[in-house]
C-alpha cells in the first residue's frame, strides 16, 4: 500500500440536484501514467477541480500520499504537491515568460534556487530567446509550453494535465507526448484527453469515467476490446437490454 | 547609477522650492504633498493589488481623527502620528480580514469600502454632543475636531517645537519620497512579484501554492497605513477634522487622482494629484462659472486622450522619440 499516491473513496460532487461525480473510487499508484478519458460531462474536469481544492466534494476523501486533502485550500493542496496544467493555457498574460517560470519556481526551489531553475526549463521548452517577451504575446502553442514550464519548475509530485495537446499541431503533439513520459519518469501523472492517438502513444493505464464514476480501467487494447465502453463513445444503446 | 538619478532631482527640487515659492504656495504644496501620500496608498493597493478601493478617504479621516483625539489628549505629535498609522492599519487589516478570507469578490469588495466610507460619515456627523468626547477631544459632529496640535519637533528634555511651514515642507516632503521609496522596494520585491501575480491570475497563483488571502491582507493594512499617514499630517497640518472627509466626493477624488496619474507607477499617483489639485486651483480663481463641470471634462478628456494616465503616456512618448521600444518587464510592472 505504500506506493499508492492517489486514493479517492466514494467521491461525490452535486451541483444542485446534479451529480458530476457519483461515488467515484480511483488509485493511483507512485510514478504512474495515467489517461482519463470519458464523453463531455462525464465529470472529468469536475475531479481534477476536486483534486486541486478549487471545488470541496459533497462527500467522500482523497488521500494523498496518506494525508486527507479534500477539504484543504487550492494552495495548501499545491503545496502538498499537486500541479496542473489547465485545458485553455493559464499562463500571467501580463508577465514576460520568464517571470511566469520564476513564480512557479519560486515557491517549490526558493529565491534563490528560482533563477537557475527558469534558464534550465527555459531551455527544454525552447523558449529561450522568447524570455522577455510577455506571455500574452505567444502563440497558442507556445503559452502550451510556457504552462508545461510552469509545471516542471514547480516540480511536483503528482501532475494532473488537462488536454495537454488541445489546440497543438501534430509535431507539437507529438514533442508534448515525449514531454509527458519525461515528467513521468520525475512525477505520477493523470493526463486527461480526447486525442486516442495521442493516449496510445503515451502508452499510460486507461481509466473511463461515464456519469460521475469510472466505467472501467485497463490498458488502451483492453479499453478498446471494451462493447460497453464503446457504445457510450459511439452513442449506441446499451447491447443487453431485458 | 541611472535609477538613482530620478531620486536625487526629487530631493534637489523638494529642498529647492521653498527658496522660489511664496509661503502661501508653500502652505499649499504641503497639502498636495499629503494628498499624494493618499493617492499612494490606493496605487498600492489597486496598481499593484488589482483591488479597487473606494475606503483610502475612509482610512484618511481615521487617521486625521486618531491623530486629533492622541494629540489632543498626550500633547505629544509623534504618538499622534503613531495612533494615526496604527489606526487606520487596524481598520483595513480588520476590513480586509473579513473580505478577503471570506473571498468577497473584486466588485463587492468595492462597494463594501465605500459603503464604510459613507456610514463613517454619517457616525462621525451625530458626535456634535458635548458627550461625545474621547478624554479632552470633542469630535463635534460636523462642526469637526478643532485645536488639533501642529506637527512639532519632539527632543526628550525639551518643549517641543512646532513646525513652522517651511520645515513642514521639508518634513512631509521627505516623508512622501521616503515612502515613495519603501513601496517600490516592496513592489520589485519577491512578495510584490507574487502580489502581481495574485492581480493577473489569482487562481492559478494559488495553485502554484501562494496563499493569496494574507498577502492581499498585508499589502491592504499598509495601503491602509500610509492612508492614515497622510491623514494625520493633514490633521496636524490643518489642527482640523471634519466628516467630509468621508465624503462620496472625496473617496472618488482619490480614485481620480490615481487615474489621471497612471496606475500601476507610483509616481504616477503623485504627478495625478498635483495635476488635479492645481487644476482644480486654477480653475478656482480663474473666475470660470462652472468649476467643477470645467474640471470634470477636463478630466473626461484626459482619460479619454491618456487611458492608461499621463506618467506612462509621458514615458511612451520619450521611448517612441528615442526610438527604444519598452521592454517586457522581467518582473512585475
Amino acid at each position: 500500500m505504500n506506493d499508492v499516491v492517489l486514493q479517492a473513496r466514494g467521491l461525490v460532487k452535486e451541483f444542485g440536484g446534479l451529480r458530476a461525480v457519483d461515488s467515484l473510487d480511483f488509485t493511483l499508484r507512485r510514478g504512474e501514467l495515467r489517461c482519463v478519458i470519458g464523453p463531455n460531462g462525464a465529470g472529468k474536469s469536475t475531479l481534477f477541480k476536486l483534486l486541486t481544492g478549487q471545488l470541496k466534494p459533497t462527500a467522500g476523501t482523497i488521500h494523498f500520499k496518506g494525508v486527507d486533502v479534500a477539504r484543504l485550500q487550492p494552495h495548501e493542496i499545491a503545496r502538498a504537491g499537486i500541479g496542473i496544467k489547465f485545458q485553455v493555457p493559464r499562463v500571467y498574460d501580463g508577465l514576460s515568460v520568464a517571470e511566469n517560470l520564476w513564480l512557479s519556481a519560486r515557491f517549490r526551489h526558493g529565491v534563490a534556487g528560482a533563477g537557475a531553475i527558469v534558464d534550465r526549463v527555459l531551455a527544454e521548452i525552447g523558449l529561450v530567446e522568447r524570455r522577455a517577451s510577455f506571455a500574452g504575446h505567444l502563440s497558442h502553442g507556445d503559452r502550451q509550453w510556457v504552462e508545461i514550464g510552469m509545471v516542471l519548475t514547480s516540480d511536483p509530485d503528482l501532475v494532473l494535465l488537462d488536454e495537454p495537446t488541445a489546440g497543438m499541431t501534430h509535431a507539437e503533439a507529438r514533442r508534448t507526448a515525449d514531454l509527458v513520459r519525461e515528467i513521468n519518469r520525475r512525477a505520477t501523472l493523470i493526463v486527461i484527453e480526447h486525442d486516442m492517438d495521442f493516449v496510445r502513444n503515451i502508452a499510460g493505464y486507461v481509466t473511463v469515467l461515464h456519469r460521475g464514476a469510472v466505467l472501467a480501467e485497463g490498458t488502451m487494447e483492453e479499453i478498446r476490446a471494451n462493447d460497453v465502453v464503446r457504445d457510450i463513445y459511439l452513442g449506441k444503446r446499451p447491447r443487453a437490454r431485458s | 547609477m541611472t535609477a538613482w538619478a530620478p531620486w536625487a532631482v526629487a530631493v534637489v527640487v523638494v529642498t529647492a522650492l521653498p527658496a522660489v515659492l511664496s509661503a502661501f504656495q508653500i502652505v499649499q504644496l504641503t497639502v498636495f504633498m499629503i494628498y499624494s501620500l493618499l493617492a499612494l496608498s490606493l496605487d498600492l493597493i489597486w496598481g499593484f493589488g488589482g483591488i479597487l478601493s473606494f475606503g483610502q478617504a475612509a482610512f484618511f479621516g481615521v487617521g486625521g481623527y486618531c491623530y486629533g483625539i492622541v494629540g489632543i489628549n498626550s500633547g505629544s505629535t509623534a504618538l499622534a502620528l503613531t495612533a494615526g498609522v496604527a489606526g487606520a492599519a487596524g481598520l483595513a487589516a480588520l476590513l480586509g480580514y473579513f473580505t478577503f478570507y471570506g473571498r468577497v469578490g473584486s466588485m463587492y469588495f468595492a462597494v463594501i469600502t465605500l459603503t464604510v466610507t459613507l456610514i463613517l460619515h454619517q457616525v462621525m456627523g451625530t458626535t456634535a454632543d458635548p458627550r461625545y468626547a474621547v478624554g479632552q477631544a470633542r469630535l463635534g459632529g460636523y462642526n469637526g475636531m478643532t485645536d488639533i496640535p501642529s506637527l512639532a519637533l519632539e527632543v526628550p528634555g525639551r518643549a517641543p517645537l512646532t513646525l513652522d511651514p517651511v520645515p513642514l515642507f521639508y518634513v512631509v516632503g521627505g516623508l512622501l519620497l521616503l515612502v515613495l521609496a519603501l513601496t517600490r522596494v516592496l513592489v520589485q520585491s519577491s512578495f510584490g512579484r507574487v502580489l502581481a501575480a495574485i492581480r493577473e491570475d489569482e487562481l492559478r497563483t494559488e495553485l502554484l501554492g501562494y496563499d493569496p488571502r494574507w498577502r492581499k491582507l498585508v499589502t491592504f493594512a499598509i495601503s491602509g497605513g500610509i492612508a492614515g499617514l497622510a491623514g494625520g499630517l493633514f490633521a496636524g497640518w490643518g489642527n482640523f477634522m471634519n466628516p467630509q472627509v468621508f465624503s462620496m466626493f472625496q473617496s472618488a477624488l482619490v480614485v481620480i487622482w490615481v487615474m489621471v496619474g497612471g496606475r500601476g507607477t507610483l509616481y504616477g499617483a503623485v504627478v495625478g494629484t498635483l495635476v488635479v489639485q492645481f487644476l482644480t486651483n486654477y480653475l478656482g480663481t480663474a473666475s470660470v462659472t462652472y468649476t467643477t463641470v470645467a474640471l470634470g471634462a477636463v478630466l473626461v478628456v484626459i482619460v479619454l486622450l491618456f487611458p492608461r494616465g499621463l506618467l506612462p503616456a509621458v514615458e511612451g512618448a520619450v521611448r517612441r522619440a528615442v526610438g527604444r521600444p519598452a521592454p517586457a518587464p522581467e518582473f512585475a510592472r
